[in-house]
């Protein structure tokens, strides 16, 4: 039976259109995420240094532009553990499920 | 006080840490060279790398030293605006993630022109694929050899010349004989020894503030005042700042000798996992990093950084040295040196690769040569690149690099990730839009950037900068005797019209000298591209005529294959293992 399907029987499958519907749009939202959280804090450098450049406290140093910076870098890690949690989750399972169906 | 130090001093305790490192991964190299015999082995380590491994074999292969003891430099010269910086170099893994990792794994085979050229093509993607691997690995190399030369004079004491060469040998030494795996295995153990200095760095420097970040940053703020925990005068242009944005998130996700090490892992699972690992060391070593460049700036001082090197490259040596010795700057310097093996070691595979599975199989061999002689053509080009490299590097001595590292990212964000991005997502690409893609992405952003004041003003017509800066210094200096002369006759007793008489001439005095200085800057040698980072540009360009020629020759066989390409990109069926 396997050697029956050809590409074209995929592509037309109902769970493998959801699949890669799915992960497209996982995909791209969270790429626009990361677009934004980087060139957000790109264009709170380049328009508005000032809200950056307040004090995190009363008589403290530590500026809000710290944490805002780290927190680009710790938010982009979370954004890629997102992916991969739901992927080895959620993604694997339904691959499994196609690739068993069509006997691959 | 005065601050002592060894550095620029022939240093027993790093040489004696370099040599072990060294006799260390010539033993690991040994074994592997039994090992590689295929061009998987060659290439692809045999795809037996785990996840986990890769995680810290990309972040060996990527955390270069330019990084580690330039963003600390740059923090602690500039303070906040080197954090700036540090966020950049991370934000492109996440891009990796969510549109490059998985189908390069299911689609390619070695390189990233194997993904390109899937449905296409394959002669012309493949010449012009080679072409933006080696420009991006040439370029790449030789920012890293110059840096590699003037970093360890710095810290061992060596002659330029003998630092390139010794560092160009082992380079050769690992790729050539012990291929991906003595690769991979030189850029593991230096991301743990990387990631434990500079954690065990970070631990001295917050003992000395009590583990408190905000005692650390109050200590700043009292040296240097409020200004240095601010966005400061480094991003100026907005426009400037997103083209950098853009050329270092994409241009990750175009550097060849990242790219290829997917393949060295077992499947697509695998290969998504070493890029969340590798993000997590990654941005955890540059916030380590930046807690660096605070430390040393208060520890150590500007004033000490920036007199052992202008651009404040030893601010992270200076720091150990002064919290850890001999010992542990020895430490740190070694594990400076084998930072830069580890990327060029990279660097050198991905350019053999792009040379011999490329060029020489695709082009000239039309996809028919044997396994053996595709190793054999591997060798040559790494000992070729290899010696490029060096001769290269002695070249460049003493001249401004930096721009080669601004030039690579901004190539491989133009020519390389375009169309990598365009044949994964875009069922209507073809072979005329891909290659036009590529070679405009190359040429605009090679262009740009030589007209742009980084190089046109900065190097092209760096005497005419000199002598304006020269000619505007002596006006400002003349105007200021002047200005000490007049205020010496403001003597106590002079009557208030003669006060306002020498105000009057004051004024003038100054406005003539402004005015002076205005002319002379008019004569400062203009750049024809008014950015310093062509990116935003070039890569729109690349996208622009990528969809262009690929919409004016459509290619109807193209588009079918599209459906088998998405078969193998999404459920891996078929994929090279």
């Amino acid at each position: 039976m396997s050697s029956k399907i050809t590409v074209h029987d995929i592509v037309e499958d109902k769970d493998f259109k959801t699949l890669t519907s799915t992960k497209d749009s996982i995909s791209i939202v969270l790429t626009i995420l990361e677009l934004v959280l980087y060139f957000g804090f790109i264009a709170l450098i380049a328009f508005n240094k000032p809200f950056l450049a307040q004090k995190l406290s009363e008589g403290g140093a530590t500026t809000i532009g710290i944490p805002i910076a780290v927190g680009t870098i710790f938010f982009s890690w979370v954004f890629t553990g997102i992916y991969i949690y739901w992927a080895n989750n959620k993604y694997d399972a339904d691959v499994k499920k196609i690739k068993d169906k069509i006997g691959g | 006080m005065p601050h002592q130090t060894i550095i620029g001093q022939t240093n027993p305790v790093a040489i004696m840490f370099f040599v072990v490192f060294v006799l260390s991964t010539l033993g690991i190299t040994y074994w592997a060279a039994k090992r590689t015999r295929t061009t998987k082995d060659f290439y692809a380590a045999g795809r037996s790398i785990t996840g986990w491994q890769n995680g810290l074999a990309l972040a060996g292969d990527y955390m270069s030293a330019a990084s580690f003891l330039g963003i600390a430099g740059l923090v602690s010269t500039k303070g906040y605006d080197g954090l700036i910086y540090s966020v950049g170099w991370l934000v492109g893994w996440p891009i990796i993630m969510f549109l490059i990792s998985e189908p390069l794994r299911n689609l390619g085979k070695y390189t990233f022109a194997d993904v390109v050229a899937y449905r296409l093509n394959q002669r012309p993607i493949r010449a012009a694929a080679a072409a933006g691997s080696l420009v991006v690995v040439l370029t790449y190399l030789i920012a890293q050899m110059v840096g590699a030369g003037t970093l360890i004079k710095l810290m061992f004491g060596l002659p330029f010349e003998l630092a390139i060469v010794v560092t160009g040998s082992l380079m050769i030494c690992y790729v050539l004989f012990g291929g991906m795996i003595a690769t991979t295995w030189v850029q593991i153990i230096k991301a743990c020894l990387l990631l434990g200095g500079a954690t065990l760095l970070v631990i001295l420097t917050l003992a000395q503030f009590g583990f408190s970040y905000a005692e650390l940053f109050g200590q700043a703020e009292k040296l240097y005042t409020n200004k240095f925990l601010e966005p400061g005068g480094l991003v100026t242009s907005p426009v400037d700042a997103f083209s950098l944005g853009l050329a270092l998130m994409f241009g990750t996700a175009g550097l060849p000798h990242i790219l290829m090490r997917f393949y060295t892992v077992p499947d697509a699972k695998a290969a998504r996992k070493s890029v969340f690992i590798a993000t997590g060391f990654i941005g955890y070593f540059y916030i380590l990093t930046v807690t660096i460049g605070f430390g040393a700036a208060v520890l150590v001082g500007q004033k000490v950084i920036m007199g052992i090197d202008k651009g404040g490259n030893m601010a992270g040596p200076l720091l150990a040295e002064f919290l850890g010795g001999n010992i542990f700057l020895g430490f740190l310097s070694a594990v400076a040196f084998a930072t830069i093996l580890a990327v060029v070691s990279g660097l050198t595979l991905a350019g053999a690769s792009a040379f011999s599975h490329d060029l020489f199989v695709g082009v000239i061999r039309r996809g028919k040569a044997s396994e053996k002689e595709e190793v054999k053509v591997a060798k040559i080009a790494t000992v070729g690149l290899g010696i490029t490299a060096i001769l290269l590097g002695i070249l460049f001595k003493g001249q401004n690099v930096a721009f080669l590292v601004g030039l690579t990212f901004a190539i491989a964000a133009s020519a390389n990730f375009p169309a990598l991005a365009m044949s994964i997502l875009w069922r209507k690409f073809t072979t005329a839009g891909a290659v036009w893609s590529i070679y405009t992405g190359l040429a605009v952003a090679t262009v740009l950037l030589i007209l742009s004041p980084t190089v046109w003003v900065d190097i092209v017509q760096k005497e005419e900068k000199a002598a304006v800066e020269k000619q505007i210094k002596a006006v400002e200096d003349a105007s200021k005797a002047k200005i000490a002369e007049i205020e010496k006759q403001k003597v106590p007793g002079i009557t208030p019209e003669q006060a306002s008489l020498i105000d009057v001439a004051l004024n003038a005095e100054k406005k003539q000298a402004e005015e002076q200085i205005k002319t002379e800057k008019a004569n400062m040698p203009k750049p024809i591209f008014p950015l310093k980072n062509p990116g935003i540009y070039s890569m729109t360009a690349a996208f622009l005529v990528g969809i262009l020629f690929s919409l004016i020759s459509p290619d109807k066989e193209a588009e079918k294959r599209y459906d088998a390409q998405r078969v193998r990109e999404y459920i891996g069926i078929g994929a090279e293992d």
